[in-house]
């Protein structure tokens, strides 16, 4: 026989209430995801994952997006952890996934903690959560467009003009004649002067290039080395053109730009064609993330800026290792440059100027030490210069 | 009065040239086409009708080797990281007289640094952690630390060398000397981030 509880059903409904709501609460979490996980996991999934893997679309592994429901948590543990030995031990899985990917093999991760990869794991299924919508255009820059004066400039010519005119075809006045001739004289002199003198000097020269390449966004805002892409500056005589490998160093990862780089002036489309010019040039494929095979590559014909006459003698790399020279003394502020220009006239007086101001480091170099004592006995000073060590010297230059 | 209207319009002509620069286009060059100012022989970056890529910069011919260039032997497979990550060492060891051990000389690092800051900061950061720049815009994600993987000299050489997943190769930025340098330079930032 039976025997009921008298507190039973009460109970019962106590219990299944609890379970209500226990199931209910379990299920708020389920969708509101414990967010510092998420975050957890996206800053080990970047540190560890994300330069062989994507959320979307391939990289040198799969995407990841929602990997959890495409395999078991235990498989993926195992995987992550020590692939080789998932593989060795026979896993169908394991070794199907491996020839797949030409097998290259997968850096195993043992330092990582369950709990690192089920954040890991999290990310991969949540990682749109952490989207940032961002403000349209980004970093909103007011551009203040110069107002152009060019047009006033010449107003104040023609009225000139008109007035001379008038001087010399109404007025009877002789005296007013005698001066506007020499005013324009004057003024002509001071134009041919300026005209002359300007022959072959290209200051600010800059030229449209096949390319936009925006030295700003690369060593300014990201601050990459002007060496790391003018590598031979520190050894030969010139600073070397980038060959597009180095480009591709970075851009076989980076083939669009973020939507924050975008300015008002080169919207992000415009941008990621210029990254696009560059896969033509040499050949890959930004969707199979690999180089089209027998791709005939087209040189990238940048237009030179800087050139000195043949029978000037120029060395970077003098200036650059031995010297210890910025390169911004002599190129500008190229880091502001969106356009790379000419910065300094390039003459003979703009170098000499530079060697007879600039002072040599002679405290650290014990091999010139003798040398350097006595140059500072000879002309008296505590510092030599750069004219003074020879600089100046027609020969150093010109031979 | 005739001379005088010839001269007004000279004037005019000369004001409204100087007026109007293109910054696009060079300036009025002299003698530019002459030998001074052309180098007889080919420049580095010119074009060269001579061959048939049309560019003066070739590779060495097959089966030669650049002078200062010294070639690497292990190929660009995984097979060939395991053997250098296994045999391959550096010539920079020295031993000094008087010293029992081998070492890097204090030139040799300090100019591992001077490089490291210039091509591998950018990711690796300065530490070594792989927080660099571009890690920490999010340009470039998933730099490991060198604290947590198992590398050794050759293994570090190779990757400078082929390069590895997504980094490239650097060694058309480097000497072999300098990337020797870079090596150790890396070893020691990554035994102090295993202390």
């Amino acid at each position: 026989m039976k025997i009921v509880h008298p507190h039973s059903k009460i109970l019962r409904l106590l219990l299944s209430s609890l379970t209500i709501i226990l199931l209910s609460a379990t299920q708020l979490t389920a969708q509101e995801v414990d967010s510092l996980t998420v975050v957890k996991g996206k800053k080990i999934f970047n540190a560890n994952c994300a330069s062989c893997h994507k959320i979307d679309g391939k990289l040198v592994g799969p995407g990841l997006r929602d990997i959890s429901e495409r395999r078991t948590k235990e498989w993926l543990h195992a995987w992550i952890k020590d692939n080789v030995a998932l593989r060795e031990s026979g896993d169908a899985d394991a070794i199907a996934i491996f020839n797949e990917y030409n097998g290259s093999p997968m850096t195993p991760f043992p330092q990582l903690s369950d709990e690192d990869i089920d954040a890991i794991l999290l990310y991969t299924s949540h990682s749109d959560m952490l989207k940032v919508t961002a403000p349209g255009g980004g970093t909103e820059e007011v551009v203040t467009e110069k107002p152009s004066t060019a047009w006033m400039s010449y107003v104040v010519i023609a009225v000139l003009l008109l007035l001379a005119l008038w001087v010399y075809f109404k007025s009877k006045n002789e005296f007013l004649k005698i001066v506007t001739t020499i005013a324009l004289l004057l003024i002509g002199a001071y134009y041919m002067y300026y005209g002359l003198m300007s022959v072959g000097v290209d200051q600010n020269y800059q030229p449209i290039q096949p390319i936009h390449f925006s030295h700003k966004i690369h060593a300014g805002d990201n601050k990459i080395d002007c060496q790391y892409c003018h590598s031979s500056a520190k050894h030969s005589k010139t600073s070397g053109i980038p060959s597009a490998n180095v480009c591709m160093n970075c851009h076989k990862n980076i083939a669009e730009v973020a939507e924050t780089t975008a300015t008002a002036e080169y919207d992000k489309a415009f941008y990621d064609g210029e990254i696009q010019r560059l896969y033509d040039a040499v050949g890959w494929d930004p969707e199979e993330l690999q180089y089209i095979e027998g791709y005939e590559e087209k040189p990238i014909k940048w237009v030179r800026i800087h050139n000195l006459p043949d029978f000037a003698y120029f060395n970077h790399s003098q200036h650059v290792t031995a010297g210890n020279i910025a390169c911004q003394t002599c190129h500008g502020p190229v880091e502001t440059y969106e356009v790379m220009k000419q910065f300094a006239p390039l003459t003979m007086g703009w170098c000499i100027e530079c060697h007879k101001e600039t002072e040599v480091d002679i405290a650290n170099n014990p091999y010139y030490e003798k040398i350097h004592e006595e140059l500072a006995k000879k002309y008296g000073v505590e510092k030599v210069t750069v004219a003074q060590l020879g600089g100046q010297e027609c020969g150093k230059c010109h031979y | 009065m005739k001379s005088i209207a010839n001269i007004v319009c000279v004037f005019t002509a000369v004001i409204l040239l100087a007026s109007c620069t293109d910054h696009t286009q060079r300036q009025v060059q002299y003698m530019s086409d002459t030998d001074m100012y052309l180098s007889v022989p080919y420049d580095t970056y010119s074009g060269n009708a001579r061959f048939k890529d049309s560019m003066t910069a070739q590779h060495p011919v097959k089966g030669t080797i650049a002078r200062g260039q010294v070639p690497y032997e292990y190929p660009n497979t995984e097979a060939g990281y395991l053997a250098a990550k296994d045999s391959l060492r550096s010539p920079l060891w020295t031993k000094q007289p008087g010293d029992s051990v081998y070492r890097i000389s204090k030139a040799d690092m300090d100019n591992g640094k001077k490089m490291y800051d210039i091509y591998c900061i950018s990711c690796h950061g300065a530490t070594g952690d792989g927080q660099g720049e571009l890690v920490k815009r999010e340009k470039f994600l998933g730099i490991p630390s060198y604290e947590t993987r198992d590398i050794t000299e050759g293994s570090i050489y190779h990757v400078i060398m082929h390069g590895r997943n997504l980094m490239g190769s650097h060694a058309s930025q480097l000497t072999h000397r300098e990337r020797w340098q870079v090596v150790h330079y890396v070893e020691e930032l990554r035994n102090k981030l295993k202390k």
